[in-house]
């Protein structure tokens, strides 16, 4: 078994307060099957804003990626391999939002 | 709430789950004082359960292990609030107090901390209240649920509702007798102040409808259970007089039972009559309908309710029995057969210290003609009355036999 971690991008968060509902429960339902199947390890959805510092050390507001790269949240999977990874992350519902992930091993560190 | 709290920080929280409880009690007070209550009182509860769970699951989930099925979901900000949500609606708290009912009774914990841990978890009873129908000190009781709710954290999960029909039926006989013997408590327990604490009967038949929603548990068996529950709690508003004197069966005025619930417990009866076991609830439920049904102690189905008790005998030896159906043969066949009865009843010894025997005997020797022999036996009848109701009902009987 290995670690991933998925990274979503994108995620178009307008909408009335129904989509907004519905679009919930379909993140819950994903995320219920894939705790149900042992992968989902953890992880949070992310606030829109935030800072960045910068290589002086100085404070930037906001995020510095373009809007539809901004990453909305991350998780923590454990799966096979990377094809099994991706598989799965083809069950979030954020490609019904012009959202997308990015899916990335977890790097092991040799001492 | 306890009970879906529970469910959601984990059976070896529970002291958790009854602090967010307290916390939120307290919290409603404070705010109903200067706002006065609100119109939906147990959803404003509900809500300030829900949030205070909420909080403490977002401060706590690094260092605690909450509910081990649920962990993972608890632990992120995708599914917390639309799950505690989810586990807060209605229906799914009504699975969470079945659930807690089922873990309550564990058939390693004794029947009395069954049913102590049931009285405060799922009744809301303090550990005096539930001390105060138990008979014991607030001292003893406090140890008692002390030691249950420790072996109900250490199962580390709750009962399986899911799980094997098998596993699911066994453990539901084990709940179905606590509730009859909370019933029972509340019934004709031994309390000192109260012969009948309505209270708990009420709490048992609020219990036993929970059994009757759900499909797993919806046994004929339960269903008899349900039904003997309502046909004796009917009859409750006759055994007491104007002046809160006990009367017996003969003297009850039947315009006080309640009808709606005699209605009630002959559906349930009714409903109780499929699939191939009898068990003794549908007998002794079958017993209370004839009781129920009948106009009077003299139009009473005296025989019918005879063969019930031998029926019930064969399903269940039992002293108390055979002293019931002594009665209700000397009902039907006259004192003498009745007497006759009384004294052939086997381990006749283990009746000797309950006053309802010696009033028993004392009743068939006045009826016979021999009020002298009445008169010892109700004597010694008030000697063992264990409530001052129960005492008052005997002076009265021992005055009937005292000639003018």
């Amino acid at each position: 078994m290995s670690e991933f971690v998925f990274l979503f991008r994108g995620d178009d968060m307008s909408g009335s307060p129904d989509q907004l509902q519905k679009q919930m429960q379909r993140w819950g339902e994903w995320m219920k099957d894939l705790t149900t199947k042992g992968h989902f390890k953890g992880g949070q959805p992310l606030d829109r804003t935030g800072v960045v510092v910068d290589r002086k050390k100085s404070i930037i507001d906001g995020p510095y990626a373009e809007a539809k790269d901004v990453v909305g949240g991350f998780m923590v999977i454990e799966c096979k391999d990377i094809a099994e990874a991706s598989e799965l992350s083809k069950g979030c519902p954020i490609f019904q939002n012009g959202g997308f992930v990015e899916v990335r091993p977890v790097m092991k560190m040799s001492m | 709430m306890v009970s879906a709290l529970t469910r959601i920080f984990g059976v070896h929280n529970l002291a958790l789950a009854e602090d967010v409880v307290q916390d939120s009690l307290c919290r409603a007070l404070a705010v109903w004082k200067f706002n006065g209550v609100p119109e939906n009182p147990s959803a404003w509860l509900m809500a300030t359960a829900k949030n205070r769970a909420l909080d403490l699951l977002r401060k706590e989930r690094t260092a605690r292990v909450f509910a081990p099925d649920l962990g993972r979901l608890l632990s992120t900000e995708w599914t917390l609030a639309p799950l505690l949500s989810e586990l807060f609606v209605e229906h799914e708290i009504k699975d969470d107090l079945l659930r807690m009912m089922f873990s309550c009774c564990q058939p390693e914990l004794a029947e009395e901390a069954q049913i102590a841990l049931i009285l405060q978890i799922l009744c809301g009873f303090s550990a005096a209240e539930a001390a105060n129908s138990f008979l014991c000190s607030t001292a003893a009781m406090e140890k008692r649920l002390q030691r249950a709710k420790s072996a109900l954290s250490a199962s580390r999960e709750l009962f399986d509702m899911q799980g094997g029909a098998e596993e699911i039926h066994a453990r539901l006989e084990v709940v179905e007798r606590a509730l009859y013997l909370l019933f029972n408590e509340g019934y004709h327990g031994a309390h000192p102040e109260l012969a009948v604490r309505q209270e708990l009967c009420a709490e048992a038949i609020r219990l036993s409808a929970l059994l009757l929603e759900s499909p797993i548990t919806a046994t004929p068996r339960a269903h008899a259970l349900a039904a003997l529950f309502c046909l004796h709690a009917a009859r409750l508003p006759g055994r007491f007089d104007a002046n809160s004197e006990l009367r017996s069966l003969e003297e009850q005025d039947r315009g006080l039972w309640d009808r709606a619930l005699i209605d009630q417990g002959l559906a349930l009866l009714d409903r109780s009559a499929t699939g191939s076991t009898l068990s003794e609830y549908h007998v002794e439920a079958a017993i209370a309908a004839e009781h129920a049904g009948a106009a009077s102690s003299a139009s009473t189905a005296w025989p019918r309710i005879v063969e019930l008790y031998d029926v019930l005998l064969h399903l269940r030896p039992s002293p108390v029995i055979e002293l019931n159906r002594a009665i209700a043969l000397g009902q039907s066949e006259g004192p003498i057969v009745g007497l006759g009865a009384l004294e052939a009843v086997t381990e006749r010894a283990r009746l000797e210290g309950y006053p309802f025997y010696h009033a028993a005997l004392a009743d068939f020797e006045l009826r016979a003609g021999r009020p002298e022999r009445a008169r010892e036996h109700y004597a010694r009848a008030l000697e063992l009355a264990r409530n001052p109701a129960e005492c008052r009902f005997l002076e009265r009987r021992l005055a009937a036999c005292t000639p003018e």
